[in-house]
């Protein structure tokens, strides 16, 4: 069973997120900050994150970084998930390791369509 | 539904999803909602409201999902287009190099996802095709589709529909809260008002057809007819697509099935029967 960590400080948008990503078999685990979320990568790496940008304590891009540079943190799959909606802010995103980019608001369709491109459904 | 209510719900899905719901758009909140709030066992919007306040998360979750639900989308069902870019464009650059054009025909071409992912595959084909003539002909049965096609202008949930990231960025640009193809890919595409069962000889010949998800509405006895005036107007060493529910057969041998490319056919050479005119198109069938 693959899984996908969850990265978001909305815990509706956590639960969304699960239950659509469940419905594939993915084992989901969740954080709600980047530093949290790069607790759960030193524990165990997923197969692939989805990921807010902006968040306390620290943001989706900090997060990014740091698991890029992680040892084997090249290997997860990182989808972001952000009201960040403009072509900096994607470019940036994909510039500093992200695989694909979803914009707020989402629903399943897209959320299928952005792993099915990463090849994880 | 109160104004309160609705002002609640914009609120709340701003703040959860990023959705930015118009003040105008109280009849898509009663539309997508209303059926939730009754499979919840609830009289209405007011109440699912008042179940939300009240802590209700799973609820919750179940509107943000109801609210986020849409259509159309790009590179549909995926594999026509890895066909295409695998199996039929690499054959035709083959099979056309010397007159180095390709005329392709978007039989259901809609909004315009499906001309404009046939556009960007064929220019992510690269320098293969640099220098050729490359026509991709769009027809609908509606105009009003194919206004919103020749505009190119699509919905942030549009785009996100099967569009790789690094094609949204390489070729759309941000036009407010739309996405707009760029002109020169807006270009590759000719936008035509037609009616599958009349008479579309004027179109021309076809190296490429995609019929997707059209003919389903038809009966048994139109689609072969429909099938034949196709194959009429393609070239011999052509390639049709079709949805992946739809397939000739059973139906007529005017095409055969590509042996090893699921939901992609060639031509056979066979005479046609005539074409029935004054038929009522499918898709008006469909909508009256």
């Amino acid at each position: 069973m693959k899984t996908c960590l969850v990265v978001d400080d909305s815990s509706v948008i956590r639960k969304v997120a699960r239950r659509i990503l469940e419905g594939f078999n993915f084992n989901i685990v969740e954080a709600e900050d980047g530093e949290k979320a790069l607790d759960a990568c030193k524990r165990e790496l997923p197969d692939a994150v989805l990921l807010d940008w902006n968040m306390p304590v620290m943001d989706g891009y900090e997060f990014l970084r740091n698991l890029r540079r992680m040892p084997g943190g090249d290997q997860p799959k990182v989808v972001f998930c952000t009201t960040e909606n403009d072509v900096a802010h994607i470019a940036r995103a994909l510039h500093a390791g992200a695989n694909e980019y979803i914009m707020k608001p989402f629903d399943k369709d897209i959320v299928t369509a952005k792993f099915q491109e990463i090849g994880l459904i | 539904m109160t104004p309160l209510d609705f002002e609640y719900l914009r609120k709340f899905l701003k703040d959860q999803s990023g959705l930015d719901l118009a003040l105008d758009k109280q009849y898509l909140v009663e539309s997508r909602l209303t059926p939730l709030a009754r499979k919840a066992g609830l009289s209405g919007i007011s109440d699912l409201v008042q179940k939300m306040k009240s802590g209700a998360g799973a609820l919750s979750v179940d509107v943000v999902e109801a609210m986020t639900t849409n259509e159309t989308f790009f590179f549909r069902d995926k594999t026509p287009f890895e066909h295409l870019r695998d199996t039929v464009i690499p054959a035709l650059v083959q099979a056309r190099a010397a007159r180095r054009s390709l005329r392709i025909w978007c039989a259901a071409g809609s909004t315009g996802q499906e001309p404009y992912s046939i556009a960007m595959c064929l220019r992510e084909y690269g320098a293969a095709l640099a220098g050729w003539r490359t026509e991709i002909i769009a027809t609908d049965l509606s105009n009003e589709v194919l206004e919103k096609s020749r505009a190119g202008l699509y919905s942030q949930f549009e785009v996100q529909r099967g569009l790789p990231i690094q094609l949204l960025i390489k070729y759309f640009k941000q036009v407010g809260e739309l996405w707009q193809i760029n002109a020169d890919i807006r270009a590759m595409v000719q936008h035509r008002q037609l009616n599958l069962l009349q008479d579309f000889s004027h179109l021309g010949t076809f190296d490429v057809v995609f019929c997707r998800n059209v003919l389903i509405y038809f009966d048994q006895e139109t689609k072969v007819r429909i099938f034949t005036r196709l194959a009429k107007r393609m070239e011999s060493d052509g390639f049709l697509a079709l949805g992946a529910a739809e397939t000739v057969v059973g139906l007529t041998d005017v095409f055969k099935p590509h042996p090893d490319k699921r939901g992609l056919y060639r031509p056979n050479q066979v005479s046609a029967p005539p074409l029935v005119p004054g038929m009522l198109s499918a898709r008006s069938a469909a909508r009256a």
